[in-house]
């Protein structure tokens, strides 16, 4: 256990859209996450405070909240990362509506995710030999690049475009589709293109990076996103979509 | 924005990129040689090849801008949507009519 050398004062939301934020005092510790202070306020100061959060370890995705104005995992941000002056204020994820103290209602960006076809859609059946894929060939490494997302969020709170657009997919969704655009087994890439191309889709993204900047897992939406702008035009000058 | 927006507003600016730069040039060496307002009346007027050139600009900045201005309304005004795309097309009217009014000014014989 590391000494407990002082406090720190958490500011953090309470409430739902109209809420404020209330200050805690909390004891400072030599190796603790933002999580953990949630955690203690909830478990030693305030049993109502909302949060959301499981694993703890940074593979779920469901802790994220808005740290000092940042979109954050907060299982894996160390406070000594982000205190400044004593002081660490945390809230709900923006873009999303909130609702209660730091849990925001996370159904628009999965429903993005459904819209941007980004569900598995098999090309075989279970009685058909399993697909020989080189783990080298083109494909598998775009796909590869663009795989490890947790759907904690963060891109999608980062992101201007899904701030001032609320049709826009956002870059979670846009960049699932573009790894299974890149999966050879998928069967639903005309439908996907196509999503991906309408109104709101890949080319509402105006290339700010912020998804790239905050995503804890170091993914690059914006490339994905970019590959997805050159695939559906390709697409679209064949006739192939029409969105 | 979608596929096809994007797709002409991306075409348009690969058109516009070299004209620019025609552009660019005729006005140095309008300004580098002195030439008068009579002087460059004398080149444009009757000339097919400028009123392609320009119409073909005007055209073409019409066009792109009216995209840029309807993706700008639907994010940062209260016009959204179907909205915001009459307004960007009444823009790139008004910029595609006073623009070829202009260009007929200079190369109408």
């Amino acid at each position: 256990m590391a000494d407990q050398r002082s406090d720190l004062t958490a500011s953090l939301w309470r409430g739902g859209r109209d809420g404020a934020y209330a200050s805690y005092r909390v004891p400072l510790r030599e190796n603790q996450t933002v999580l953990d202070v949630v955690t203690w306020i909830q478990r030693n100061l305030d049993t109502t405070l909302a949060y959301r959060f499981a694993c703890r370890v940074g593979m779920c995705g469901s802790c994220a909240m808005t740290v000092n104005g940042r979109p954050r995992w907060t299982c894996r941000t160390h406070v000594s990362k982000v205190l400044r002056g004593g002081r660490i204020e945390i809230g709900p994820l923006r873009n999303l509506p909130v609702i209660k103290d730091l849990v925001a209602d996370m159904r628009p960006f999965f429903e993005k995710w459904q819209q941007a076809k980004g569900a598995f859609r098999p090309s075989q059946t279970r009685q058909d030999a399993i697909a020989p894929i080189r783990s080298d060939s083109a494909e598998r490494l775009a796909a590869d690049a663009a795989i490890q997302c947790i759907n904690c969020g963060v891109c999608y709170a980062a992101c201007d475009t899904v701030r001032w657009n609320p049709a826009y997919l956002g870059p979670a969704a846009l960049n699932r589709a573009w790894s299974l655009v890149n999966d050879v087994r998928d069967a639903g890439n005309a439908e996907r293109l196509a999503a991906v191309a309408a109104d709101g889709g890949c080319h509402s993204c105006h290339a700010h990076q912020s998804c790239q900047e905050y995503c804890p897992q170091a993914l690059n939406p914006t490339a994905s996103i970019a590959g997805l702008k050159r695939r559906t035009a390709q697409a679209f000058l064949k006739g192939e979509i029409k969105p | 924005m979608n596929v096809r927006l994007y797709l002409w507003q991306r075409g348009t600016a690969a058109v516009m990129a070299p004209m620019i730069l025609v552009h660019l040039a005729v006005i140095f060496y309008a300004t580098h040689r002195g030439l008068t307002a009579a002087d460059i009346l004398a080149r444009t007027r009757g000339s097919v090849a400028w009123a392609l050139f320009y119409g073909i600009f005007v055209l073409a900045a019409a066009i792109h801008a009216a995209i840029g201005v309807r993706n700008v309304l639907d994010e940062w005004s209260p016009l959204k949507g179907r909205r915001a795309g009459l307004a960007a097309i009444g823009l790139g009217t008004v910029l595609l009519l006073l623009g070829w009014r202009a260009v007929a000014a200079v190369v109408a014989p």
